[in-house]
């Protein structure tokens, strides 16, 4: 039985096409993470999931029931929202207990679970005061007890980091992934940061244009990338794509960049395909941090490529180099000194490359 | 060599104007407001404490004027009155204005036209509406005799000419013209809060009725102050409405303090009495303004 | 917690909220029509009214639609019977509200002008207590100048004339002036103001030429809230004029109150539309100034 199933799930907006045939399936436990840039349907998905939005096709079952015309309160669900949307005039402890009360449940049940969960989050000596008199990281904490304090099946979280400053980011972030190893709830996460959703999800399912791109673990999504939407979206920097054409013949397989002439050899490439690629135009993709400054694998391949500009961040160099006049970034340790308008020889971790058709974008 | 001193003459005069110029120019709006605000309600204030009938007479007198005013018929008749409308303009309009706000906030199909419609006594000058009401409560022709025509015949409708009843014909057209403003400001607010306080409110259960009644309305108390703060400041003003529907009338039933300054003043010969009567008005509204003031250059500051 | 996700709990859940949501939809309307109709009502019968024969009136009700749409009270109301003195009509009255409005509108909005962006953009000292005095002004009761004011209307010799009530509304409009253009340009950000300075724009060329480009909703806001409060206003007119510098809503008051001879409530009600025509066109074209002008005037407090 699955926790989450959505299934064929299409949205509109008047003409526009907001969601198109959506599947996705999740079990218990999962923290799911949908990823994508702004517009790309996540927040709709997530609200659909909640009961918020309306469905023009298709369905979502909650544990094998079709919710898909059930009210957000009877769906066993609750959210975790961007602005935390705490109740201004109620103080903590109301805010927290409004959904049962709602619910009709009994007081004694209330005051038990309000004394779990707020021991818990650490915010029992707040209950007497108000949101406005409560930092960020408080009202984050708040707005989790008022969803954990249901029991639901599904939490569901809605860019709720995007408000912090960037240190109280990563610190937060840090207690929702404890949260969620403490206690094992299922949760659908909306991101547009994918250091956040790297970081804190079980399987990630990028979006765009309203369609699922990917739907794997991060390690999965970060090594084997299923087209150049999500290489690119992944990683920081994010994947160098280059230019340039599949060589096959009876015994190797090479890439050649556009406007080079030197073969890269591509024989152990686990291709989907082998017939046709001759002569196929395709983007080679390698991320940054795996072109080496010296040889650490038996296939790493060495090329010379000269160095135009470095960028210092701290223990670490971003280094723009030169591929047949197309521009591709590698990471070093800022240790080593680059010496620039010069060629170097580097090495390309062969077994971290991924091949895209050039037309449909594509994983090879 | 004079052609020197001349221009640098020029030059520091030059200067003196652009560093003061600000100054400058704010100084006919401070002067008129000083003279024209301040200045005359203290002369006002100091005529209250004269004996002055047809013209002003300079000598004090104490508090005379007060006491004759607070001995007089018809200004207790005037307090009375303002009281009573007071009250009854603020809870109309105030829920009124709270139901229609609540209502045109479900995405309704016509919202522009109906708020319009919600809205529109605010640009009419109140002799217009009190003319027009004055028509519709005549007792003859007007809404009696629409009843009567329709079948009911023992309806009677003559509030505007009973003595009891009259002051309530001046809230009814006074809320009729009033309420709409008051839907506007709490539309706004209502629209101000955002979207997903209502659905968080959604997810924890509470049905479309809690969410306005526990979660939105406790959250306007802003626009509760504002509102009853020009309510009630228009309501102390009132005059304009009074003059068109009744007079005053019938006898001094509906008279109030706005009413009763003016013909003290003007057809009583009674100069500091009226005075002292425009004093009066004067302190009810500082006593509900000073505060609201207060308190809303406090909360500017604190942000 | 409950367990609530039977299958078949959800087609009633489904059901029962379709129906009452229906019921409530209808409702809503319902109410929302009813109030329509009582603001809508007076109007309706104003013109309703105006457009029939006294006899009409006297045998109808005040729905009843006039037999054919007859506008001699309007032209009564306007121009008068041309019978000689006894004779009120709006006519010249209006065009005194006329001349009194339109100078009144604009210098109060130009000092309002001035002065707002002084205080927002040329700080100093104790400029917030300016403007609390300044604000002042929107609230007092005007019966506390009514007997200062008639004075020295007097001595300035402009009692009973329309510059008289030119002055009366000038001042009286530039609190409320200056709390609109202090409010909007409280918002327009210093930098602009900073940049034009480092260029060398003094003071009269930055208000001219670089706010007063972005001031055009604000200045629709405040002329619109002056014409109407100036159109609309009766204490100041009927406290400081009297016969022929009367505005119009003391020319209103005056016919309807006037006992001579037998009521005509059809020209009543045609002056009462007439006088409230220039506002109500305002207030339908431009509404939603004049409703932004409430709004942030008051919210912003």
């Amino acid at each position: 039985m699955k926790t989450l199933k959505i299934e064929e799930l299409s949205k509109n907006f008047g003409t526009t096409e907001v969601l198109r045939k959506i599947n996705l399936e999740i079990d218990e436990g999962n923290f799911l993470v949908l990823l994508g840039p702004s517009g790309c349907g996540k927040s709709t998905l997530l609200n659909i999931i909640a009961g918020l939005e309306t469905i023009n096709e298709g369905n979502v079952f909650i544990d094998d029931y079709n919710v898909s015309k059930v009210e957000p309160k009877d769906r066993n669900i609750a959210m975790v929202f961007q602005s935390y949307a705490l109740y201004p005039s109620m103080n903590v402890k109301e805010n927290m207990i409004f959904g049962l009360k709602q619910a009709k449940t009994s007081k004694e049940k209330i005051e038990e679970q309000l004394q779990k969960v707020s021991t818990f989050l650490q915010v029992d000596k707040l209950l007497e005061r108000k949101p406005s008199q409560l930092s960020g990281g408080q009202r984050q904490r708040v707005a989790i007890g008022r969803a954990l304090v249901r029991e639901p099946r599904i939490f569901l979280f809605d860019e709720p980091l995007s408000n912090l400053d960037a240190k109280l980011r990563v610190e937060m972030r840090r207690e929702i992934k404890k949260l969620h190893q403490q206690l094992k709830t299922t949760v659908v996460y909306v991101t547009h940061d994918q250091t956040e959703a790297m970081s804190l999800g079980t399987k990630i399912a990028i979006m765009n244009h309203g369609v699922i791109q990917q739907n794997d673990t991060p390690e999965i999504i970060y090594n084997k990338p299923s087209n150049t939407f999500v290489a690119d979206f992944i990683g920081s920097p994010s994947m160098n794509l280059i230019k340039g054409k599949i060589i096959q013949n009876s015994n190797n397989i090479s890439f050649i960049a556009e406007g080079s002439t030197f073969e890269v050899p591509i024989n152990n490439y686990d291709f989907k395909e082998k017939s046709d690629l001759n002569n196929k135009e395709i983007y080679f993709g390698i991320r940054p941090e795996h072109i080496y400054f010296k040889k650490l694998n038996e296939d790493d391949f060495d090329i010379n490529l000269r160095a135009d500009l470095s960028e210092y961040i701290g223990h670490e160099q971003i280094v723009t180099l030169d591929y047949s006049n197309q521009e591709i970034l590698a990471k070093f340790p800022s240790t080593i000194k680059i010496e620039l308008e010069k060629e170097m020889k580097l090495y390309f971790d062969l077994k971290h490359t991924s091949l895209f058709d050039f037309n449909t974008k594509e994983r090879l | 060599m004079a052609f020197f001193f001349k221009s640098k003459l020029n030059i520091l005069m030059f200067k003196w104007l652009e560093k003061n110029l600000p100054k400058i120019v704010m100084a006919p709006a401070v002067g008129l407001i000083g003279w024209f605000v301040y200045g005359f309600v203290l002369w006002t204030l100091y005529i209250s404490f004269t004996n002055s009938k047809i013209l002003p007479k300079y000598e004090l007198w104490g508090f005379g004027q007060y006491e004759k005013l607070w001995a007089s018929r018809k200004w207790l008749i005037s307090v009375d009155n303002l009281l009573v409308f007071t009250a009854l303009f603020l809870i109309f309009c105030i829920v009124i204005g709270i139901i229609l706000a609540i209502f045109l906030d479900q995405k309704i199909r016509a919202e522009g036209v109906l708020r319009t419609i919600y809205l529109y006594p605010m640009a009419l000058s109140f002799i217009v509406t009190g003319t027009a009401w004055k028509w519709i409560l005549n007792p003859t022709l007007g809404i009696q005799k629409m009843f009567i025509d329709w079948g009911f015949e023992n309806f009677t409708f003559d509030w505007l000419v009973n003595r009891e009843m009259a002051i309530y014909t001046i809230v009814i057209a006074g809320v009729w013209q009033s309420a709409g403003f008051v839907m506007a400001l709490f539309l706004a607010g209502l629209r101000s809060v955002e979207d997903e306080i209502v659905k968080a409110a959604k997810i924890d259960g509470a049905g479309l009725f809690t969410v306005y009644w526990k979660i939105l309305l406790p959250m306007m108390r802003p626009v509760f102050f504002t509102s009853f703060v020009i309510l009630v400041h228009i309501s102390i003003k009132s005059y304009d409405l009074i003059v068109a529907l009744t007079q005053g009338g019938p006898g001094i039933s509906t008279t109030m303090p706005a009413l009763f300054m003016t013909q003290a003043a003007f057809h009583k010969s009674q100069v500091g009495l009226s005075a002292a009567s425009a004093m009066m008005m004067f302190m009810a509204v500082a006593a509900v303004i000073i505060p609201y003031l207060y308190s809303e250059l406090r909360r500017e500051n604190a942000r | 917690m409950q367990d609530n996700l039977q299958s078949s709990s959800y087609k009633e859940l489904e059901q029962k909220s379709k129906y009452t949501n229906m019921f409530l939809r209808w409702f809503l309307y319902f109410v929302l029509i009813l109030f329509a109709s009582y603001f809508i009502f007076p109007l309706y019968v104003m013109v309703v009214t105006s457009l029939k024969t006294m006899e009409e009136i006297r045998q109808g009700t005040l729905l009843t639609w006039p037999s054919s749409l007859n506008f001699d009270s309007w032209l009564v109301a306007w121009g008068g019977r041309g019978y000689g003195a006894g004779d009120t009509f709006l006519r010249p009255y209006f065009w005194n509200s006329i001349k009194m409005v339109v100078p009144a509108v604009f210098f109060s909005t130009f000092i309002g002008a001035m002065t707002g962006y002084v205080l927002t953009k040329w700080r100093f000292k104790g400029d917030q207590w300016v403007f609390l005095f300044l604000l002042f002004g929107c609230f007092i009761p005007f019966q506390a100048i009514l007997l200062p004011m008639a004075r020295t209307l007097g001595t300035l010799g402009i009692s009973n004339s329309v510059v008289g009530l030119v002055l009366v509304h000038t001042v009286y409009g530039i609190p409320f002036t200056t709390l609109f253009f202090r409010n909007y340009y409280i918002s327009v950000p210093t930098e602009l103001v900073k940049a034009a300075r480092i260029d060398g724009a003094g003071f009269f060329k930055i208000f001219f030429k670089i706010l007063l480009p972005i001031s055009a909703p604000i200045i629709v806001v405040t002329v619109i809230w002056q014409f109407t409060q100036i159109w609309n206003d009766f204490l100041f007119g009927s406290t400081f004029s009297f016969g022929e510098a009367a505005p119009i809503q003391v020319a209103l008051n005056n016919m309807v109150l006037s006992s001579t001879s037998v009521k005509e409530y059809n020209v009543d009600m045609a002056s009462a539309i007439i006088a409230g025509i220039p506002t109500l066109i305002v207030y339908v074209l431009a509404g939603k100034y004049f409703i932004r002008g409430l709004t942030s005037g008051a919210v912003k407090g």
